[in-house]
């Protein structure tokens, strides 16, 4: 109420008086605000054209110049060739298979947390929280022994259980907000009904978090499916690659092909900009959600 | 309801797949990091117990040193270009229209895997056909510098696409902040005539001191292991001049298989993680008790 009338009596003002300089005003925040959209924009757009363009073309038209006849074909040629396809196919299922286990670890251990009685309830939290502050480097080359010894290098089960666990901290931490807002109604309600803790998880509180699910599930994928440095430390043979160290190699090989180079960079940002088209608010709500808690 | 809400043999279900796990991947090999760095190692064969050589051969190696610094230079960085990004979080949230849309634009660089960007910035950095240099010619400028293979430029060089990067991130994070203002007290302000400036520096500002103090850690700390992007585009190069910890460190035990010493920089960079985080806390938690004393 009071903001409302404070609102109209600023709004009164700008009327009658300072409405040529608030325009004014507002230029100029428009301007800064589009300014640095299209700094964030432009080298993207620029690696769409050159993509599309031969050598001939990246070298002697200007470099803004759109692609006129666009050759579509550096596509084709660096799936196929370039073992892309494979890399892709290993991303694809490597990120899925990671997101599910971790999101479903993460749920338990945050009902086990948020919703049941136990001692060293706050203790176990907090060794996954501070996980959080542990640089994945420090760990690197321990792993690399452990996986090492246990016939995991070369394995994808390597980058699998990698990622599940430095995930897990965030997960969790998105999660926690949601189950303790969660109504305990419902729980007390299947209790006395007679339902057992598995059953109640699974059939009602598991599906009661399918939101916020989503949400953790979709940050999850954008960091397994960006993660470098495990995969280029584990991972020897092409095929079990994924995209990022497929396309660090693939590049390496062709420096000077610049289509080839675009279009193998597109195809590896692209399912993520695909993603982000049409989930953006829930991306932007999961990183908003997993950042600022700590 | 209590007693099936504590059954021990649901809770140890339930948490211990993911915490032995945790502890698997996360917390022994910390351990065993600090440990391997007393041994001399290459990684295949037997360990040698060397005691403190390899963590005393540290203090004295003038390469780790030129990397920590390196690193500092890019914590440096992040800290300042936090100002700039809290400057533009302000813009964007002093009731502008497509706010939503401009922050999901900011922040569409931060969803892209470090590879990708370092491969792209490696041709926009091009000495010849790349976009930068083409526009500075344009422009007249007549020998643009070739920008990641001089010494003296390479890391402002580096540090452009960490700040095109993580510049949605923040602003995203500012936003939301700001946003939780309530409008009431920039109204009350505004009655009692504060400037926008007034109001910015006054009330936004402590106001959303805490998420910021966040950022500072988030910043500092991820600058300090900052790896990905600098291994792809100079890999340390030239000659050193853009080497970091976590670059040193991975070279020294997956270059020159000298395991027991890339262990002792793995275990350095740790611990300084750790105190550059309680050290950030400490300083701005006496902040906070002014502020509000």
């Amino acid at each position: 109420m009071m903001s409302e009338t404070a609102g109209q009596l600023q709004g009164g003002m700008k009327g009658s008086g300072g409405g040529m300089a608030g325009k004014l005003g507002y230029v100029l925040l428009y301007t800064v605000l589009i300014a640095v959209a299209v700094l964030q924009l432009f080298p993207l757009v620029w690696l769409l054209f050159f993509s599309l363009k031969n050598n001939q073309e990246v070298f002697n038209l200007p470099p803004l110049s759109l692609p006129m006849n666009p050759h579509w074909e550096n596509y084709g040629k660096v799936w196929s060739a370039g073992n892309i396809d494979v890399y892709f196919i290993n991303s694809v299922w490597i990120t899925v298979a990671a997101t599910a286990l971790t999101v479903v670890l993460g749920s338990l251990v945050t009902f086990a947390v948020t919703r049941m009685k136990w001692k060293g309830s706050s203790i176990v939290l907090g060794l996954f929280m501070v996980a959080m502050m542990i640089p994945v480097h420090s760990t690197l080359i321990p792993l690399f022994s452990l996986f090492n010894n246990a016939g995991l290098i070369d394995h994808p089960l390597s980058l699998i259980l990698t990622y599940v666990a430095f995930n897990m901290p965030i997960t969790i931490m998105i999660l926690l907000g949601f189950y303790y807002a969660l109504p305990r109604e419902v729980e007390e309600a299947a209790i006395i009904d007679g339902c057992s803790v598995n059953r109640m998880f699974f059939r009602i509180v598991f599906p009661m978090t399918s939101s916020v699910l989503a949400t953790t599930a979709i940050i999850n994928m954008i960091y397994n499916w960006n993660e470098f440095i495990f995969v280029n430390t584990f991972i020897s043979s092409d095929a079990y690659k994924t995209l990022t160290v497929g396309v660090q190699n693939f590049i390496g090989q062709y420096t000077t092909d610049w289509g080839a180079i675009g279009a193998t960079l597109m195809i590896s940002i692209l399912p993520i900009l695909i993603t982000f088209l049409f989930l953006s608010d829930r991306i932007v709500e999961g990183i908003a959600a997993g950042s600022v808690k700590g | 309801m209590d007693k099936v809400m504590s059954n021990k043999k649901v809770i140890a279900l339930y948490v211990l797949p993911a915490l032995l796990l945790i502890l698997a991947v996360v917390y022994i090999p910390i351990v065993l990091t600090g440990y391997y760095g007393l041994n001399e190692w290459n990684g295949i064969g037997a360990m040698t117990f060397i005691g403190l050589d390899n963590y005393q051969a540290l203090i004295k190696d003038e390469t780790f040193w030129g990397s920590a610094w390196h690193s500092l230079l890019l914590a440096l960085f992040s800290g300042v270009s936090l100002i700039l990004y809290l400057m533009v979080a302000m813009v964007l949230a002093s009731r502008i229209k497509a706010a939503n849309l401009f922050r999901k634009i900011y922040l569409i660089p931060m969803l892209l895997s470090s590879v990708a960007i370092a491969q792209l910035w490696l041709k926009i950095y091009h000495p010849t056909n790349g976009i930068l240099n083409s526009l500075l010619e344009s422009f007249g400028v007549a020998n643009p510098p070739a920008w990641l293979a001089e010494p003296s430029l390479v890391l402002f060089a580096l540090f452009i696409p960490i700040l095109w990067q993580y510049a949605g991130f923040y602003i995203l994070i500012y936003y939301a902040a700001l946003k939780n203002i309530p409008a009431s007290l920039e109204e009350a302000a505004k009655i009692d005539g504060a400037n926008a400036l007034q109001i910015a520096w006054k009330i936004k500002l402590p106001l959303a001191m805490e998420v910021i103090k966040v950022t500072v850690v988030l910043a500092v700390v991820g600058s300090l292991k900052y790896f990905d992007l600098i291994y792809v585009m100079t890999n340390g190069g030239p000659n050193g001049a853009s080497e970091v910890m976590a670059s040193y460190m991975y070279s020294e035990a997956f270059k020159s298989y000298d395991f027991g010493y890339g262990s002792a920089i793995g275990f350095f960079l740790l611990v300084i993680c750790l105190i550059a985080t309680w050290i950030i806390r400490k300083l701005t938690v006496t902040k906070d008790t002014i502020q509000y004393s």
